[in-house]
Order: structure tokens, then sequence, then C-alpha cells
């Protein structure tokens, strides 16, 4: 079934369309919707859960976390400030070994007020142990929460995934989503069910006090269980695509084959990124477009795999980390180690700042006529 | 992965011996806590009117509710409240390591 | 059990026979936290799931791989002992375990302070759980702080004896009364038999049910461990804690001492409040009769009829 909706909406109806037992979550613009919908679709029946309409960002992570502790397939989302907030949960969700979902809606950080597109936000969470996806349209966001629950199910994974939306490019605006068939997805999502749970035929305390004799440990099962979730989110994307009809990967390489000068993007960045790219080939250019949909797992071999064959590399962050650059162009520059290809880093959209198709062409025309450096602002008034 | 009955120690070689999580594998009563024992208390069966108060307020728990009530001297801590409790001094303190 | 202790059993106990929680735990010695989970698993039974935020609980189950309650423990963020109920509570209910009890059970720091918020959240949801505060007055599991449960005059290591505590503590039953949860009662580790009887009436009603359970600290309130039960009974017998429920807003006070003990006999006991002079003792047996009159008008304006 095929219908007009946002991606806040998309996101609400993934929640649904995966089954989640227990929804828990706080208001926040631009992700209310996502809330606002849930509700409905839960006292209209639509969906069997129950909805905890908590009072901060804070508890619904937690009660995301006791919930799916006892063996509940649970969704939240948010936005910015509400995920700073939620920032010392998502460890205990993630060292917990909860496969929460959340949906963000990637917004600005305040001061000053902002609830426009940027992703500090949830860059600012990457070492807390969560996978992390970039969507760039809303069937991505529908199709990401659904194959999120499914990656981090599995027993050797057992991760949480923040799904990342970019304020209103997708939030609020209206796109095409084909919403399946419930019997497909069903078959396509089995039901959760961890062996380890909040049990009481089976009384264990979670998350006592640990020594350095096993937290050590602890964390190399974690960083196994990221580097099983690539292969796991390959194999899982596939399934889906045999399924669904739709590819994904841990990354979208789009006409870069030939290509000579490639840009790295994410978010809706890479849908802006295309129509550049098509716009240059028409001129003779030969230009690709590499979009990053994990910042975690760091899709390292993917990247240099398509990036080893180009000339030049741009890479485009609406983010910085201050005092550094632009924070995916550290992460590739890091997967690039070794290689002699020159690479740029680009600042754009920031706190949503609009990205026009001339802006993306203007930076490959930048690294035509500059030597190559780590941090060049876009548009920026100085 | 498998838990441990009782009083067993959880011997934990590699990270495969560990489940995913923090998930505890056995019971604290491998923890035999006689050592953190100053004093001993020592019930006196002739005194004790089996009220069983000692054994109400043992925050342990180290007694038995038998009769007469039996201290667990693997686990007693030696905190003194059941002599303090006990309504017939029928309960009194030894030194410990006499 | 040992050979010895293997006799034939004919006493009668007036709490439940089995013990749920295991020796060999880390409380401290004559640890009234440790006798009040105790007793809380021989109120609420096996058929029980709880969440501990940091406190002294955090520390007493024992470290990985072992624990000590017996019952299914999720250690949880120091301000969400209530929120992580919630989310256990919605999830049983879901998954159809609905005899399955949720306990929330945290100090008075993860109480008073850091997780009010959270238990404001959950009280006026009227989450189906029960939260039990263990009361022992101070950040005691990081080494005696001082908590908005404090009372009025003792000494903390951040309320040195220069500059104690000042100003009483916050009333944690007055504010949970306020979010008008179908029960909320007053319990110490000294009355188990109360506790116990309360437990049971809280398992039988649907909600949000909240203890405030009075639970002496011997490391903390530099008295010796064997007077721990003494001290949490003088408590009562001064008015220093007074013992009462309020279902659906009405008041019971269950113990009404006849000639209540002036409060210097609970304080002497206690080295935290060693430095008092005369004049503050006055002041907090003071703030002890204000509080104790208040409570007796409450019961006549809002108790049960025939009271």
């Amino acid at each position: 079934m095929k219908k007009v909706l946002t991606g806040n909406f998309a996101a609400a109806y993934g929640a649904t369309a995966a089954k989640v037992d227990v929804v828990s979550a706080y208001p926040i613009t631009p992700q209310t919707t996502i809330v606002e919908i849930l509700s409905e679709i839960v006292a209209d029946g639509l969906l069997d859960a129950d909805f905890i309409k908590v009072e901060s960002e804070h508890s619904a992570m937690a009660a995301c976390i006791g919930a799916q502790a006892v063996g509940a397939r649970t969704f939240t989302a948010t936005s910015a400030q509400g995920l700073a907030l939620m920032h010392e949960m998502l460890h205990w969700a993630a060292r917990g070994r909860l496969p929460i979902v959340m949906a963000n809606v990637n917004r600005a950080m305040a001061p000053g007020w902002s609830i426009w597109a940027d992703v500090t936000d949830s860059v600012a969470q990457r070492d807390t142990g969560w996978m992390q996806v970039y969507c760039e349209n809303n069937q991505e966001v529908f199709d990401t929460i659904l194959m999120s629950y499914k990656v981090g199910e599995y027993e050797d994974v057992l991760l949480p995934t923040l799904v990342n939306l970019d304020a209103f490019f997708l939030s609020h605006t209206s796109q095409v989503v084909d919403l399946y068939d419930e019997k497909t997805i069903d078959a396509f999502l089995p039901e959760y069910n961890p062996k380890i749970k909040l049990d009481v035929k089976d009384p264990r305390s979670f998350g006592a006090l640990t020594s350095p004799e096993h937290y050590y440990e602890f964390s190399y099962k974690m960083q196994i269980a990221q580097e099983n979730a690539r292969s796991r989110i390959k194999e899982v994307s596939a399934e889906f695509e045999k399924r669904f009809g739709r590819k994904y990967d841990l990354i979208e390489a789009y006409r870069c084959e030939d290509a000579e000068t490639v840009l790295v993007d994410y978010g809706t960045i890479a849908g802006t990124a295309k129509d550049a790219v098509d716009r240059m080939r028409d001129r003779g250019e030969r230009v690709g477009a590499l979009k990053i949909r994990y910042l975690r797992p760091f899709p390292v071999k993917e990247v240099c795999r398509i990036l080893n064959s180009a000339r030049q590399v741009g890479v485009i962050d609406r983010a910085i980390s201050f005092g550094h650059e632009g924070p995916f162009f550290t992460e590739v520059k890091a997967a690039m180690y070794g290689s002699q290809i020159p690479i740029w880093g680009f600042l754009a959209g920031l706190g949503g700042r609009d990205v026009s198709i001339a802006d993306i062409e203007s930076v490959v025309t930048h690294m035509k006529q500059n030597e190559p450096s780590n941090i060049i602002w876009i548009g920026v008034k100085k | 992965m498998v838990k441990k009955k009782n009083s067993e120690v959880i011997v934990i070689e590699k990270a495969d011996d560990m489940p995913p999580m923090p998930a505890s594998m056995g019971s604290m009563r491998h923890n035999k806590t006689a050592s953190w024992r100053s004093i001993r208390p020592i019930i006196l069966e002739e005194k004790c009117k089996r009220c069983m108060i000692c054994w109400k307020f043992c925050p342990e728990p180290a007694i038995f509710p038998t009769d007469p009530p039996a201290i667990d001297y693997e686990y007693c801590k030696g905190c003194g409240i059941c002599i303090e409790e006990c309504p017939f001094d029928a309960i009194v303190s030894e030194k410990e390591g006499k | 059990m040992s050979a010895d202790t293997a006799k034939k059993k004919t006493v009668k106990l007036t709490l439940p026979e089995e013990e749920i929680m295991s020796p060999g735990h880390l409380a401290c010695q004559g640890c009234g936290a440790a006798l009040a989970l105790r007793y809380a698993l021989k109120g609420l039974g096996r058929n029980t799931v709880m969440s501990i935020p940091a406190c002294c609980w955090a520390v007493i189950d024992g470290p990985f791989p072992y624990s000590a309650a017996g019952v299914p423990i999720y250690h949880c963020a120091f301000e969400t002992a209530a929120s992580t109920a919630s989310g256990i509570t919605h999830a049983l209910s879901r998954l159809n375990q609905k005899d399955i009890t949720t306990l929330a059970w945290a100090g008075d720091g993860g109480t008073f302070d850091i997780g009010i918020q959270a238990l404001s959240g959950a009280a006026e949801r009227n989450d189906n759980l029960i939260y039990i505060v263990y009361d022992n007055e101070a950040y005691m599991n990081t080494g005696i702080q001082r908590s908005s449960s404090t009372p009025h005059g003792a000494w903390t290591t951040t309320t040195p004896v220069k500059y104690f505590k000042k100003g009483p503590k916050k009333n944690i039953m007055e504010i949970m009364v306020a979010h008008h949860i179908p029960y909320a009662a007053t319990a110490s580790v000294s009355y188990p038999e109360d506790f116990l009887k309360k437990l049971n009436k809280a398992k039988q009603i649907q909600g949000t049910r909240f203890f405030h359970l009075f639970a002496p600290c011997p490391t903390g309130w530099k008295h010796p461990p064997d007077i721990a039960v003494r001290v949490g009974r003088l408590a009562t017998e001064t008015n220093v804690f007074p013992i009462y429920e309020v279902e659906n807003g009405v008041y019971k006070i269950n113990r009404k001492p006849k000639n209540p003990k002036p409060v210097q006999e609970y304080l002497k006991l206690q080295g935290r409040f060693r430095h008092l002079d005369e004049k503050t003792v006055n002041v907090i047996q003071d703030d002890v009769n204000r509080n104790w009159d208040r409570l007796l008008k409450l019961e006549q304006a809002f108790g049960e009829p025939s009271a």
C-alpha cells in the first residue's frame, strides 16, 4: 500500500509495522507528530501496544530500557535537546544490550534556539554503542526502522539503533511511501524473544557493579557485536531487497564507477548531491556521490572500496566538531589512512541553512581551484 | 551462561563465559561473611523462650528459625542486633578469635 | 542448613518464613537497608521484578556475576528507579504477566533528590508499581553526604559539625499524597509486622503505591550496629518518624505513642547529632511536635469517619 507521508508519519508507521509492544516518548519539535500519530494509532487499536506518556526524554529512554529488558519490543523518538537529555540512558541501553529503535529528527542544538536540521545532536551520541543510520528520504525512514529491529535483535548483535532523519527536510515533507503489506512484513520480522531477560523464573540481576576484571571483556563484546552488525546489515538488506524490492547497504554509491571526483555525504544532502551529480555529468564532468548510511558501525571497507578508485574526494558535513573539523570528514579520512588520494572537508547547512544544488557544484569547483584543506565553510558570511 | 546453584564460585576465564550484558549467574551465598565478625553471638538454649525476635531482626539473614533458633556462623557478621533485641538476655557476646 | 541446626521446628513466626534474599550480601553490619529488602521480599514474594538505581543496594546485592536478592533486578541510572519500573510494569502487562509485582527500590537520594521527577511522572500516570524508598537520610553509598532527606541538625560529610544540616527534611509522603495515588504509607524496619501488613494491602491495589521506609544506618548515623533496630523504634516512639498510611486520601496513624519520648532519647544515641546544643535540640523537638499535631489534624479531617 502506498501513501503520501511526511518523514515523521513514516517513522510512526515504521514502528507500527514492527508491532512494537511499548512506546515511551516525550514531545519535542520537530519530532512531535511522531508522538501524536502513534498516540492515535494506539488509541484506535491499530497497534496493540502501551504508550507511556512520560515526563521527559530521560524517562522515555529509561522506560524503553525497563520494558525491553522484560522482553518487549520498544520504540521512542526524539530530537536535539531531547536526545542530549537522554545521553546517559543511551549508554544504559547499549551496554544493557537492548535492541531498542529510536527515531531522531536531526535538529541543531541551542543556544540560540533552533528547530532546523543539523546532525550535531546525533553525532554527539557516537560513542554510546548505538548503531546510527542517516536517512535520505521517507521511504528509507520506514524501511530502516523495520530493518533496524531485525539487525539489532540478532543474538550476536543485541544493539539499539538510532534512525536519523533531517528536521523538516524529511520530518515535515511529504513523499510517497510504500508501506507494503502486513503479511510480508511479519514474515520478514519475527517476534522479539530474547534469551536472557527479566524473568521471575530465572531471576538475575542486570548491570550490577562490574570490576575491571570483567568490564573490559564486556566492552570487547560490544565491539564484536558492532562488527557482527556489519555483516548482519548486509544480510538483512539483501533479504529486504528480495522481499520488498528496495536495495540498501551500509553505503550507497551514486554514479561512482568512473568518477574522478567523489562527494561523500549523508542525510538529505545526499539527495541534493545526486541531482548535482546528474547536472555535472550532463556537462561531462566525472563526478559521483557516496552516501554514508551508517555512522556506526562505520563502513570502513565499503567506503575505501569506492573512494580508492577516485582521483579526489570531498566530504560534506552538516555539523562540526568544534576545535577540529566535520565529524564524517574525520571518519572518512581515518578510513582512507595511507591513501594518497587528496581529500577536502566541507561544512554546509548547519542549523538548517539550505544546501542547494549550486552549493554542491561549488564544492567541486573549489576542489578544482584549491589545495586540499580540512575546513571549508560553504556560504558562510565571514 | 548457565546459572550456578547456590554457593558456587563462578569461574570466568574468557569473554565467551560471560553473557552479553552484566547479568548475574550465581548467588552471593558464595560470599561467606563470617570473617567480618569481631564478636560472636551465642544463644543460651536454657534462657531462650523461642520468641524468634532474633530471627526476625537479623539483616543477613543468618539465624535459622529452629527450636531453639540457631545462628549460621558462615554468614553472621556479628552486628549484635540479636543480642540487643533479645528480651530475655538469652544471647551473649563472645569475642571472636578467642 | 548445617547438621546442628536441622532440629525440629515448633516455633511460631510473626513473618513469612521463606527467605528470598540470601546471606553473603555486602551490607554493613546492622544495616537497616538489608533488613528492609529482606522484609519487602517476604511481603511481595518471588513474583517480583525490581528496578534499583544507584543507592546502597546497588552494592549490597553484590557485584557481577552474583546477586543476593533472589528476584530479577534491573540496576538502573540514579534518577530512573520509577521510569525504569514504568517500562517494566507496562511490558509485563503487555506480555501477559499481570500477576507479577513491579517494585522500584531506591534510597532517599534517588527519591527525594535526583529521582523525584521520574517518580512524580510515574505517580501522576498512576503506573501500576510499588515504589519503596528506604530512607537512611543521606547519600550513604557515596559516603554520607547530605540529601534533602537529611534531618535538621545532622552531621554529614558535606554538612560538617560547624555548619550542620539546616532545615527540616522534605516531607516526601505529603508530596506523594498530593499526587492522588491510591496508597502511600510510612513503615520502619523496626516494625516489620506493620510493614508486611501494609505490603499485603498494597499488593491488592492497582496503580502507584508508595512506601516511605525508615532504615537506620549505623555507618552514617554513627551508632553501634547492634542498636539499629532500637534507633528505628525510638524514631517512632519520639514521633520523629510517625507510622501512618494514606489510602485513597484517607489518613490513618498506625502507631500513636501514649507518652512520646523526648527527641533527645533518639538523638543522643547517634554520633551525627552529638554536637547539638540544647537550643538546637529544642528546635528539633518543636518541629517534631508541630509535625505530629499536623498529622493528628490531618487524620481528624481526612480520616475514616469512625476514627
